[in-house]
């Protein structure tokens, strides 16, 4: 089971986290420190593999790829092949590629709700639901549409609703 | 419009919070932000609702608190439109956590939800569900889910699925009513369905056998089917990863098999085709070729795979080694690890090639590599091996040589068949590595070359030339400096020069020079240092012609700051100025020393380092797990070692502590013996009566607590028996009427003051146990009292002490002290009995002992 989708930049701010099992908010600050101090003492040239027992508990392993400024992380336990967690932060990576054209960090930043909805197409409940980004794509759009498209009947008669009744 | 409610949108909270310098002004924007939002809430404010829960969820993310909004997100789920819902569910996810109560108002939205007519927001319901379903609403809203299987929406049929995941996780009993649905859902076509009903059967199987069973039976033939297809490549290019066939599918189909084929001979038979199909045909150029072989290997590995198959993988597995891809090494090695196990024969075909990784850069990868090594290592290999990491070890860098050094002389240790071999390998590792050997292994290397008397003369010249080459390397040192003292004539003499070795003109001026350089080495610690100072000493008996200048280099740390060497400094001036006349007996070389008594020590003082520390007052304990070689306790190996050399004015806690270690000597493996060094001969003879009694538990430990503060004197005998009492409540006097004595009585022990004679009895139906009657009397002219008799016996033997007739022993043999002993032979007819027996004894207030070994028992027993 996948137990957290952390993306966070080089210099350890979060941009994205996902936890699969709640995580109050002080020991999600304490992950986020604590992952961050192991990325960012490895070299570039050695595995994306770390166990992640003293971090995340017992029989963790935490998968990552360093991209232009970001960390994209996978925590997972060990009934997860750690090779497919790779390919599966690809067609994460690839699926904000195609949602944003050329994905940055402000993308990230600024987008964080699109963002959970890719992370939720891909990821459901710690399991993995869809492995193609076309597809995941597809969904994304989807609910954007639908949220655009609800806006503008629902919100603005409600809002100048809310003006004349005032 | 309320005009303070905030006004700002989503963005300008990020780009507000983004151009915060530091953590204190990102705190003051959330916290002015955090208050609007909460006056917002309070306002009931529809319009800015769903805009407050965005930002909510990004100050969530930035790790504050945000449990005011919980209510918020409920209203929203229950809000009619789909971007109020999709914030909601997002904020309920996010922000929720599945124990609040809060929890549960939300179900009766899920349940309209789940059967709404949108699709889309059907899949935002089930995701929520998915990821905070606890184990009430899982009962209720099962219904609903298991429906939506049959949906004719492919989307809502994989969330389903996977939400069936949680629902069984929570409550596993539901996992039968999903077996047979999940069961049909493997027979769809979609991908995206097959993943997600793949999953959900490796739950089901997970969790429960009766689906296990099902699956087996039902779905097999299925799943080799859509492997198959997969892996001959009917072309779909929308699941294709770098060539490869939906490897995600591929990986869990595997997966599944693995668990179905776990334990059952037919179910793995009928997958060898398959699986050897996937093994040999799948690309292993990119990575997700490589995660499908990875997969392959270790489901070949779980299952009951012919040895063919295993063959097979492993070799997979030594093709991984030398890919460039530092992952896919990583991984090669771990599953390595797991497979020697189960056929090392295949594991060690690739030995070159797990040599090689060694020299990797990662350091991940070659810390498993020496792992794997250490596994890997048996009898017939393991000179080429040790050959190979010592090589290995001249070129690695400082943070692994920690690392490999352990392992190297722990490898050495455990398989060396000749003493010389594991000798001039530890030699070897001490010239590399030196000041990573560990204390403990350099311990156990000094015990060896005490015992290996013919190659003394070997190991003296080598590490003398091995010490001028590297006077740097502390561990070396320390073993150098402690053989030239004990063996410096076999150095200056050239006796037992073998033919291999070149003959060397040393003198006696020669070896005190390599000693002196040592003392005074800027890189010597206090321990090198005193230990060099005790080799001097010994030099000085050994080589009359340097003794002056010896002694002027004692002389010369009189003055040395640090305590223990100017004491010693100024106890050796005294040996050599003014006790000429026993200075030579005094300095004799060592007697070998007891390997096996050691091997106990290490045992006893691994094992009671907590216990230990808390009875005895707060000395450094050895401890086996120092982080490395570098870091060391500084006084304590000093104790150790200094205590093997006869010196005339021992510590005197490390007397005591000897004696000790010389009865437990015998009882190696007890699990509860004496803390290396102990405060007073009071608790030890508790402790070693604890360990005797058998019950070592934790709750002996408050006893011994007391007993230890009653004072540092040796007790009395009525409160051991108390003890004694405690540990063996049931043996009460036996009555002495129904003894056959048919063995003859021995005499176990005799000095000029004490003799205790042993009289056996035996029940014929037992004939494991015998009961000894140990019969004490004194020889001497004065009283003895306080007389306390101690044994010891090894592991396979029980023995129970029973309380002695009186502790005071009339002088002139005029009475005698009897008590009776049990022993419970476990090994009765293969192993004889044996015993150490401990008499303490007061004469005239001064503490006696006396100590014995029994090796005259009766045959027969």
């Amino acid at each position: 089971m996948i137990r957290a989708v952390i993306v966070m930049n080089t210099q350890g701010k979060p941009r994205l986290l996902k936890f699969y099992d709640f995580q109050p908010p002080e020991k999600q600050k304490e992950l986020i420190r604590s992952v961050f101090a192991v990325l960012s003492g490895r070299p570039d040239n050695v595995s994306n593999f770390v166990e992640a027992d003293a971090i995340f508990g017992p029989g963790t392993r935490l998968v990552y790829k360093h991209l232009a400024t970001l960390y994209f992380i996978f925590v997972f336990d060990n009934s997860e092949n750690e090779l497919a967690m790779l390919d599966l932060i690809q067609v994460f990576v690839e699926t904000m590629d195609r949602c944003f054209k050329n994905v940055c960090e402000l993308d990230i930043v600024f987008n964080f709700n699109k963002m959970h909805a890719i992370v939720d197409e891909i990821i459901f409940g710690g399991q993995v639901l869809e492995t193609s980004s076309e597809q995941v794509m597809k969904a994304v759009e989807e609910i954007s549409r639908l949220e655009k498209s609800s806006n503008s009947i629902s919100f603005v008669p409600k809002a100048v609703s809310g003006r004349f009744g005032r | 419009m309320n005009p303070f409610t905030s006004p700002s949108r989503l963005r300008d909270l990020i780009r507000a919070a983004r151009a915060c310098k530091t953590a204190a002004e990102e705190r003051a924007v959330v916290r002015k932000e955090c208050a609007a939002i909460r006056s917002s809430i309070n306002e009931n404010d529809q319009f800015f609702r769903h805009r407050n829960l965005a930002k909510l969820m990004f100050i969530h993310m930035l790790g504050y608190p945000t449990h005011f909004g919980q209510m918020e997100c409920l209203k929203l789920i229950a809000a009619v439109g789909f971007p109020e819902k999709r914030i909601g569910y997002l904020g309920l996810m996010l922000l929720l956590d599945e124990r609040q109560e809060v929890l549960m108002l939300v179900t009766n939205s899920l349940k309209q939800d789940l059967n709404h007519l949108n699709h889309y927001i059907v899949g935002l319901a089930l995701c929520a569900l998915g990821n905070i379903c606890s184990a009430e609403m899982a009962r209720d809203l099962e219904p609903e889910v298991q429906r939506l299987f049959l949906s004719r929406d492919l989307d809502i049929k994989k969330k389903a699925a996977l939400c069936s995941i949680r629902i069984i996780r929570k409550v596993p009993d539901l996992a039968e009513n999903l077996m047979i649905p999940a069961a049909s859902l493997l027979k769809e076509k979609h991908h995206g369905v097959l993943i997600s009903a793949v999953q959900l059967c490796i739950t089901l199987c997970k969790v429960s056998d009766i689906p296990l069973e099902h699956l087996r039976k039902s779905c097999i033939k299925g799943l080799v089917q859509i492997l198959k297809e997969l892996s001959n490549s009917s072309y779909t290019p929308e699941y294709e990863i770098a060539g490869v066939m939906d490897p995600f599918l591929q990986i869990r189909i595997l997966k599944l098999m693995r668990l179905l084929g776990q334990g059952d001979v037919e179910c793995s038979e009928y997958m060898t085709d398959i699986l050897a199909q996937v093994a040999t045909r799948t690309e292993s150029h990119k990575n997700a070729g490589n995660a499908i072989l990875y997969e392959c290997v270790e489901t070949i590995m779980g299952i009951e795979a012919t040895s063919g198959l295993r063959v097979l993988a492993i070799n997979i597995l030594g093709k991984f080694l030398s890919n460039r891809d530092n992952n896919i090494r990583y991984v090669a090695l771990n599953m390595l690890m797991k497979a020697v196990s189960v056929d090392s024969q295949a594991v060690q075909r690739h030995k070159t090639t797990i040599l090689e990784c060694m020299k990797d850069s990662d350091i991940s990868i070659r810390k498993r590599t020496l792992e794997l090594v250490f596994l890997l290592v048996n009898e017939t290999n393991v000179k080429p091996l040790t050959r190979e990491l010592i090589g290995y070890l001249e070129v690695s860098d400082q943070d692994f040589k920690g690392d490999l050094t352990a392992k190297i002389c722990s490898i050495v240790k455990k398989f060396s068949q000749e003493k010389k071999w594991y000798i001039d390998q530890m030699f070897k590792v001490l010239c590399i590595a030196g000041n990573y050997v560990k204390d403990d292994v350099l311990h156990s290397l000094i015990i060896t070359i005490s015992n290996a008397l013919d190659i003394q003369g070997y190991c003296v010249r080598s590490l003398y030339k091995a010490l001028q080459n590297h006077p740097d390397q502390g561990g070396l040192v320390q073993v150098a400096v402690w053989c030239i003292g004990e063996y410096g004539e076999l150095l200056v003499n050239n006796i037992k020069v073998s033919e291999v070795e070149n003959t060397m003109n040393v003198t006696d001026s020669h070896a005190v020079d390599v000693i002196e350089a040592s003392l005074k080495h800027h890189l010597s610690d206090i321990t090198i240092q005193s230990m060099c100072l005790v080799a001097l000493l010994k030099l000085s008996s050994r080589f009359t012609s340097t003794s002056e200048r010896i002694r002027e280099i004692i002389i010369h740390h009189k003055g040395s700051v640090v305590l223990e060497l100017q004491q010693r400094a100024i106890e050796f001036n005294c040996i050599i100025q003014r006790h000429q006349n026993i200075k030579s007996s005094l300095l004799e070389r060592m007697p070998a020393l007891d390997e096996s008594s050691y091997i106990g020590k290490r045992t006893s003082s691994s094992q009671v380092n907590i216990s230990a520390v808390k009875l005895t007052r707060p000395t450094p304990v050895a401890s086996p797990s120092l982080p490395n070689g570098v870091a060391h306790a500084p006084t304590n190996p000093l104790l150790d070692l200094l205590d093997l050399i006869p010196d005339d004015n021992p510590v005197p806690t490390s007397s005591t502590n000897d004696i000790v270690q010389d009865l437990l000597g015998i009882g190696l493996g007890n699990p509860l013996t004496s803390g290396t060094i102990a405060p007073s001969v009071g608790t030890d003879i508790l402790l070693d009566l604890l360990s005797i009694g058998g019950t070592n538990d934790q709750n002996d430990v408050p006893v011994l607590d007391v007993s230890s503060k009653q004072g540092s004197e040796p007790l009395t005998n009525p409160s051991t028996f108390e003890v004694m009492d405690l540990l063996d409540g049931t043996t009460k006097d036996r009555s002495t009427d129904d003894e056959h004595p048919v063995y003859p009585s021995i005499i176990a022990f005799q000095s000029g003051t004490l003799k205790v004679a042993f009289a056996f009895t035996k029940r014929p139906d037992k004939p494991q146990i015998t009961q000894i009657q140990v019969t004490c009397t004194n020889l001497s002219t004065d009283e003895y009292m306080d007389f306390i008799f101690l044994a010891a016996v090894p592991k396979f033997i029980q023995l129970q002490l029973e309380p002695a007739s009186s502790n005071i022993l009339p002088a002139n043999s005029d009475g005698a002290i009897t008590q009776t002993l049990t022993l419970t032979n476990s090994q009765h007819g293969q192993k004889p009995l044996a015993m150490r027996m401990r008499m303490t004894y007061k004469v005239n207030n001064q503490d006696k002992l006396e100590q014995g070994q029994v090796n005259n028992f009766p045959p027969e027993l």
